[in-house]
């Protein structure tokens, strides 16, 4: 009896945290690893543990980590966004023609120069995703086959947009988003990636909203036997992620200082793969942000951690993919959904 | 004396430190259709899982024919002649009946599927079973009747099936087939099989059952045959105590009208729908399964359009269409189908509840955590909702917990009438009790409930009016006292 209540509280405790010792476990294991060759002698010290690599696993996680966000409530609401990569590109060459002095015309000045290129990129990305929950709702064709529809068609935008070329010699300003630092430390990338999680941790735990997209993904019928119009719904969760999309298109078009016209490709996968790893389930209702956040830090450690260690990068997508897999296999609350 | 076909001794089983299964007794004879009951959480479904090797008892025994058996998986099960009619359909919906039947062992040449084969082994067993249904019919375009008879053909094509499990077989299917079922069931006893019947609806124990064995707590606690025991005597070892009056009925209803329906409509479903509904009046819809009723509450509550006709409530007329309309207008609805339409199954007790309410529990869109517990602890004492919490998953609390749930979740919308669909089905004998006392105080209270039930009992027992539909049509109108359930069966077939 005994043994039995304790696995159930270890139960408990790996649903809610199982996440989190795995991350710490990992950072452990890197630095182990890291350590060897301080010992061994190759390095004069731990480049996984100090602040700066530190700080750069959070900007290089910050992109991904946004549209993460977006995907945690797509995946929750039983949906699914692979128009997100595209999407990204489509607002970050929206973003740099308003923003360059290439394309012959005279950029925005004052105020302009930075409220106009991103009003009009988080528009077009929030655009792309209302139609694609408009699509899905109206037409109840399944988001798969809508968003994949806009993974083709968002980049054909993106290349169209600039024939084809990438849009460079960005206004300096706009350049901010990507490069700047608030208070001199925290990179105004990461800023904003944890701005965005705090209001959309709110929305999703705290708003009537939130609720409403747990149920339309938990069960449609009964969502709308309960008086949810679960359309809107499902419009508003992918004019969500849209919106996300294109506030990480910004922030990539800002840190590369040009918009390309294959940016952000496969983006969509990396997403997905953090809320999966963070415990949402595909078949919806279930999932969590701080699970998302969680499930892209490991993804961030990994590839830092593995770059650091001189790890060839075909051998990382081996390890990566298995992580994916593992990660879901052991989830503690799958299990509990099973018995 | 020979042994018995099947007997099961002392089986223990424990999910996660909790003791599921105390002491699990079953024999059962050839020849035999033993009903096993009790109410849910009783251990009835463990012990049938256990012999058909889903799970793995701790202890005990299981002797088949005198052999003792222990089944590592269900095949072993079955290959020991054990099967199961499935409560739940289990079947493919894009595939063929005679695909359906023979899934397991698909007749074959060379490795590839013989169809003419399979067609003709599926034809010849439905004809011998005198069921009317086409082998190359797609699955999912049958009726939810027909499908039920064709999982049953499918449990009886494994020839050397000697016992199988009935798993509330009629829960789906309307009174007519439920007769031609009982029909097939009774000629596979007199074949020499034995029969498990598992069943919450009591008239059926008597109807087909020769034997019984009541479960209660995971023990058996009595067994013998069921000519020797009456319909209270069987609710009572059951309950585990003396019961007074399965209906509980204190409502009167008054002449002012609350919703009214007009010539309504919606073809192929129901035609030419006139009813109104009263104050205080619990207003009863009988009729087969596919008679249109669910449609017909569907169409009310604005879940689809109809095509033509009129809903009044309060003197408002809807436009139709828009499930708003009818929540703002004081209509709330218990489907038929918990798990299809009613909960959202991985959602919190707390969530499930609230759901319908939220729109009054926020500020700016942000939901008063507070308010909302407090209107989830209300009702979660008011519907007396057995939960360890409000945070515990719906699908872990047992089934009438779960459609008390449902219940509740429409009364915090405050409404003035409810529909509900089956409102009793697959619920134990004590919280049908509960339901039909919740009824009784609504409708006592001033409101009014359109219920639709195929259980002849519940219906007569609780309707002050029953509309009788057939073929999507009224065919009759009994007042309370005026109906008999051989009346209601008339006017149905």
């Amino acid at each position: 009896m005994r043994g039995s209540t304790l696995s159930i509280w270890s139960g408990v405790f790996f649903r809610k945290f199982g996440i989190v010792a795995a991350f710490i476990a990992l950072c452990i294991l890197i630095s182990i690893l890291c350590q060897l060759q301080v010992a061994a002698g190759e390095w004069s010290e731990n480049v996984f543990l100090t602040a700066p690599n530190l700080m750069l696993i959070l900007h290089q996680i910050s992109i991904n980590g946004i549209l993460a966000i977006g995907m945690t409530f797509v995946i929750i609401s039983a949906g699914i966004d692979l128009s997100v990569g595209s999407v990204l590109a489509f607002a970050g060459m929206v973003a740099a023609s308003f923003a360059t002095s290439s394309l012959g015309v005279t950029p925005w000045s004052g105020t302009y120069v930075i409220v106009v290129p991103v009003a009009a990129a988080l528009l077009a990305g929030a655009a792309c995703g209302a139609l694609n929950g408009w699509l899905i709702a109206r037409f109840r064709i399944q988001a798969f086959v809508a968003t994949l529809g806009m993974l083709l068609a968002a980049r054909g935008f993106t290349m169209a947009l600039a024939d084809g070329n990438p849009i460079s010699s960005l206004s300096p300003t706009l350049r901010w988003f990507g490069t700047g630092e608030v208070l001199g430390v925290v990179p105004v990338p990461v800023m904003l990636f944890l701005a965005v999680f705090a209001v959309s941790w709110v929305i999703l735990n705290k708003s009537i909203f939130g609720r409403y997209v747990y149920a339309v993904g938990g069960n449609e019928k009964s969502a709308r036997t309960s008086g949810i119009k679960t359309a809107q719904v499902k419009i508003l969760v992918y004019t969500l992620a849209g919106f996300l999309a294109g506030l990480a298109g910004i922030i990539l078009t800002a840190k590369t200082g040009s918009a390309q016209t294959n940016a952000g490709s496969s983006y969509e996968l990396d997403a997905i793969a953090a809320a999966v790893i963070g415990g949402a389930s595909l078949t919806g209702g279930v999932g969590r942000l701080s699970g998302t956040l969680f499930g892209a830090l490991i993804m961030g450690v990994m590839n830092n951690g593995l770059d650091i260690l001189g790890v060839q990068s075909f051998y990382q997508l081996i390890i990566k993919g298995a992580l994916i897999v593992t990660a879901v296999i052991i989830d503690p609350s799958r299990k509990q959904a099973n018995i | 004396m020979t042994a018995p076909l099947l007997a099961m001794h002392g089986v223990k089983k424990s999910f996660l430190g909790v003791q599921a299964l105390v002491d699990g007794n079953l024999e059962l004879d050839r020849g035999e259709i033993h009903a096993l009951c009790g109410s849910n959480g009783a251990g009835k479904s463990t012990i049938l899982s256990i012999l058909m090797g889903f799970f793995a008892p701790d202890s005990g025994d299981i002797l088949i024919k005198g052999q003792p058996v222990r089944f590592a998986d269900a095949r072993q099960a079955l290959d020991a002649g054990v099967a199961i009619v499935q409560q739940e359909l289990s079947a493919i919906p894009h595939l063929t009946v005679a695909e359906n039947i023979t899934l397991g062992a698909p007749p074959s040449q060379y490795g590839f599927v013989d169809f003419k084969q399979l067609n003709r082994q599926a034809e010849e067993l439905l004809e011998s079973l005198g069921f009317d249904i086409d082998p190359r019919a797609i699955m999912g375009s049958l009726s939810v009747a027909s499908q039920q008879l064709v999982e049953i053909a499918k449990a009886l094509s494994h020839r050397n099936a000697d016992i199988l499990i009935f798993d509330e077989p009629t829960s789906a299917i309307g009174e007519k087939d439920v007769e031609r079922l009982f029909k097939v069931i009774r000629a596979l006893a007199a074949a020499g099989k034995g029969i498990i019947y598992v069943t919450h609806r009591l008239a059926e124990v008597f109807a087909i059952a020769t034997a019984y064995t009541v479960f209660k707590d995971g023990a058996r606690v009595a067994s013998g045959r069921v000519c020797d025991i009456n319909r209270e005597r069987l609710i009572e070892m059951m309950i585990g105590g003396a019961m007074e009056g399965e209906f509980i009925k204190e409502n009167t209803p008054e002449d002012t009208p609350l919703l009214e329906v007009k010539e309504l409509s919606r073809a192929p479903r129901f035609q030419g729908v006139d009813f109104a509904l009263h104050k205080g009046e619990i207003l009863g819809i009988y009729g087969l399964v596919g008679s249109g009723r669910t449609e017909l509450l569907d169409t009310v509550y604005g879940l689809h359009p109809a095509d033509s006709g009129d809903i009044t409530v309060s003197g408002k007329t809807f436009k139709g269409g828009d499930v708003q309309e009818a929540i703002g207008a004081g209509l709330a609805y218990v489907t038929e189908d918990r798990k299809d339409s009613g909960l959202v199954a991985c959602a919190s007790v707390g969530s499930n509840l609230s759901l319908s309410i939220l729109g009054r529990l926020q500020d700016w869109g942000i939901i008063r955590r507070k308010d909302e517990l407090s209107e989830i602890d209300k009702v979660i004492g008011m519907m007396r909702i057995v939960t360890p919490g409000s945070e515990q998953l719906v699908r872990n609390l047992s089934g009438g917990n779960q459609q008390k749930v449902v219940l509740g979740r429409c009364i915090l919308t405050d409404p003035k009438i409810l529909l509900l669909d089956e409102p009793t089905r697959g619920v134990d004998v004590g919280a049908k009790k509960e339901i039909y006392r919740f009824m009784s105080d609504f409708t006592a209270k001033g409101g009014g409930v359109v219920m639709v039930s195929s259980e002849l009992e519940e219906i007569v027992g609780m309707s002050d009016r029953i509309i009788v539909f057939r073929r999507g049509r009224p065919n009759g109108v009994f007042a309370r006292g005026d109906a008999t359930q051989k009346k209601l069966m008339m006017a149905a077939v």
